[in-house]
């Protein structure tokens, strides 16, 4: 068994290389990838292993990376593209909302887009505008997209060879300020599936659901209410489509109350979907409205004013408190 | 001098491509070496005092580069994007704007904001990350910083199209990178702009990178020569030439106002410092490179020409550094005591009209905020 100590932005690296050695038809694509290594660093090397046709440093331009994603798709490669920050996947929307999410339905399963599109997403690192921006939610609502958001370095590591073996499309999407937390990876394991949620933290008086950058938050809630006396279970949802609620109905049926907490914008979003079904499912355990915690309905604010922008700890438990005292 | 680590093998396709000192197609009027020179299509008449307000400028914004630099090291700034190397392509523009011009920046435009008389700490504000910018767009002549390439671009062209519908004699200039030029975006700004006729001059830093990518990766013909596709003139400018660039933008913004519509003008330069203070350049260029771009410095050429024509003595230069001194003094205490706003004030300006659910919210986030007051926490 070989165990490593790997950053989530290392074990992302080592895993693009092993879908590199495992498929000759992985193709990296993006700005700055291959010389640069990007600019996380996350390609670093891969260029140089697998020369310039594999590991593609583009033209500046995120339609091109996407549309011509498709072309290389439908020619049997996989492109793996990389979006440099999440405020720039926009003119790239078009491209994927009409496009790629749609070749396996109007071909009716005739051609399929196995294109992972990575995107370091969220806030928290002091960046400037367009560079902190959580857009999961524009995904998770179009049909025939999945989007994953890993919050981890096991995770990270398996996660993207499976993204990169899906025939589906996904949307990868990496908490950009976690890219240097360190976790050990056992890179013979048998991985878990991409495509579930996983109860990282159990409990008994609350259920809190996170994923991607919010996960560790949600840890650490957890932690400070166990010295209040107060039991937390966290949930890890890791995919947002197909979302996984079964061990997310599993645990709130027997809390009786949950809190979803994510960094993007709460009206709409991930939230707002996952209140609705879990209120479905446990209508009749529930002791609580099932409540939110996110960012606030603003533009995403200026780096000195983040930590008031981003739900933390403090806002995680002021929300327990209030399922609790309901 | 950044020296290339070991395991680079050889540039990157088109990187070491040589950049010829001298091109025919290159509008320059100052050499290198500060000795003046005519060109046909460009004369133009500077006086002394504007020659010495144009050194001055160029030294202006290098120290506050340099101070902003030093900033971001210190913590103080949260990112920096150097202008260093590109002074001369951005006072040059900067100056051949009128009052009522209206020019639309990338966000590495220290230079213009400055000649249009932007209060430089009003830039640091938003890259401490206090705000987005803290000027008016309006009043100054000059946009707010647009980060996502290259929006400014499409926007530049409508507020042209504006100001030909008011019948105004005012022109606007479009800032962006030769990493830009790759976008849909500046293709479609040229079609438009060269459909309608309409007054705005598309001014191209071609600094040679766009991060890590050379200009190779983003165009096989001369920037410039893609206008002659969209149907307006493309003009290849010394970046590093004050004179030609002012003399060259000045023309090119002349015809905008005189209903002759677009120009492209490719203002050929190099950035001289990393992409951003987050960047490491080692690991994508040549120290040759920089050397040679060295040779071609914007402010020595201009010094050297003041100096042999007899326009400046040791008592200007002198002042010139002090004053440039003065500025970064003033910049450097100015950042550091810069507060962010309240935090509650990210609610106030979302919507021109407030919304209910908003106003709710916000209240939700003060009665939040207050159950942290007097509980010993910060
Ligand atoms: C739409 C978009 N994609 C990517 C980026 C990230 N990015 C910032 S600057 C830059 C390179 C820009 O190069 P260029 O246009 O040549 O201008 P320069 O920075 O050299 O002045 C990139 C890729 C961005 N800001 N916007």
């Amino acid at each position: 068994m070989s165990t490593e100590t790997l950053t989530m932005g290392k074990a992302l690296n080592l895993g693009l290389r092993r879908a590199m050695e495992d498929d000759a038809k992985v193709v990296l694509m993006g700005e700055d990838i291959g010389r640069l290594g990007g600019v996380f660093r996350i390609t670093d090397g891969l260029q140089k292993d697998f020369g310039e046709a594999r590991v593609v440093d583009t033209p500046l331009s995120e339609a091109g990376i996407i549309g011509t994603a498709v072309g290389l798709a439908m020619r049997g490669y996989r492109p793996v593209c990389e979006i440099q920050f999440d405020g720039f996947v926009f003119p790239a929307f078009n491209q994927l909302v009409t496009q790629v999410a749609k070749m396996h339905a109007r071909t009716r399963g005739r051609l399929s887009m196995p294109v992972v599109v990575r995107i370091p997403f969220g806030g928290g690192i002091g960046a400037v505008e367009h560079h902190s921006e959580s857009p999961e939610a524009y995904f998770a609502h179009t049909p025939g997209l999945k989007v994953v958001a890993v919050s981890n370095p096991v995770d990270a590591y398996w996660g993207i060879q499976q993204a990169i073996a899906a025939p589906d499309p996904v949307i990868f999407l990496e908490p950009k300020r976690r890219y240097w937390e360190k976790a050990e990876v056992d890179l013979d394991a048998t991985p878990e599936p991409l495509f579930g949620s996983r109860v990282v933290r159990r409990g008994d008086d609350v259920t809190v659901l996170a994923y991607g950058p919010m996960v560790k938050t949600a840890l650490q809630a957890a932690e400070a209410a166990a010295e209040e006396g107060r039991s937390l279970e966290v949930v890890d949802l890791r995919t947002l489509s197909p979302l996984d609620l079964d061990p997310v109905v599993a645990s709130v049926r027997r809390t009786g109350r949950c809190v979803v907490v994510h960094e993007a914008q709460v009206t709409l979003g991930m939230g707002a979907e996952i209140a609705a079904r879990v209120t479905e499912a446990c209508f009749h355990s529930l002791e609580a409205p099932v409540l939110r915690v996110g960012g606030w309905d603003v533009p995403y604010p200026p780096a000195r004013m983040e930590e008031e922008y981003l739900p933390d700890l403090d806002r995680v438990l002021d929300a327990v408190d209030r399922a609790m005292a309901f | 001098m950044p020296t290339l680590p070991r395991e680079v093998a050889g540039p990157v396709p088109g990187a070491g491509a040589p950049h010829p000192p001298r091109q025919p197609d290159l509008v320059q009027l100052l050499t290198p070496e500060g000795r003046r020179v005519e060109h046909p299509g460009y004369a133009i008449d500077v006086s002394p005092d504007e020659l010495r307000g144009l050194y001055r400028d160029l030294v202006l914004v290098r120290r506050w580069d340099t101070e902003a630099t030093a900033l971001q090291r210190q913590g103080e700034l949260g990112l920096w994007a150097s202008l260093l190397g590109q002074e001369a392509a951005q006072v040059g523009a900067g100056h051949a704007l009128a009052a009522g011009d209206m020019a639309f920046p990338t966000y590495r435009e220290h230079g213009v904001a400055w000649v249009r008389g932007v209060d430089p700490l009003h830039v640091m504000s938003l890259f401490r990350g206090v705000d987005n910018g803290g000027w008016d767009p309006v009043a100054t002549g000059f946009h707010l910083y647009t980060i996502v390439i290259p929006a400014q671009t499409l926007h530049a062209t409508g507020y042209a199209m504006g100001v030909q519908r008011d019948g105004a004699e005012s022109a606007v200039l479009a800032f962006f990178g030769d990493g830009a030029s790759s976008q849909g975006e500046v293709n479609e700004a040229m079609i438009w702009a060269a459909s309608f006729a309409a007054p705005v001059v598309f001014f191209c830093q071609n600094n040679q990178y766009a991060i890590s990518a050379p200009t190779e990766r983003q165009s096989r013909v001369p920037l410039y020569q893609r206008a002659a596709g969209f149907g307006f003139p493309g003009v290849r400018v010394d970046g590093n030439d004050v004179l030609a660039v002012l003399a060259v933008t000045r023309a090119a913004l002349a015809a905008a106002r005189e209903g002759q519509g677009p120009t492209l003008v490719e203002a050929f330069t190099y950035r001289m410092g990393a992409h951003t203070t987050s960047d490491d350049p080692t690991r994508y260029r040549l120290a040759d490179e920089l050397e040679e771009w060295a040779l071609r410095d914007p402010i020595v050429r201009l010094r050297l020409h003041l100096a042999e024509e007899g326009l400046a003595d040791e008592a200007f230069l002198a002042g010139v550094d002090a004053e440039a001194d003065d500025l970064a003094a003033r910049i450097r205490s100015g950042t550091i005591s810069m507060e962010p706003p309240p935090a509650v004030s990210m609610f106030d300006a979302v919507y021109a009209e407030q919304t209910a659910p908003l106003a709710a919210q916000r209240a939700e986030f003060e009665a939040y905020r207050s159950t942290f007051e007097g509980a010993g926490q910060e």
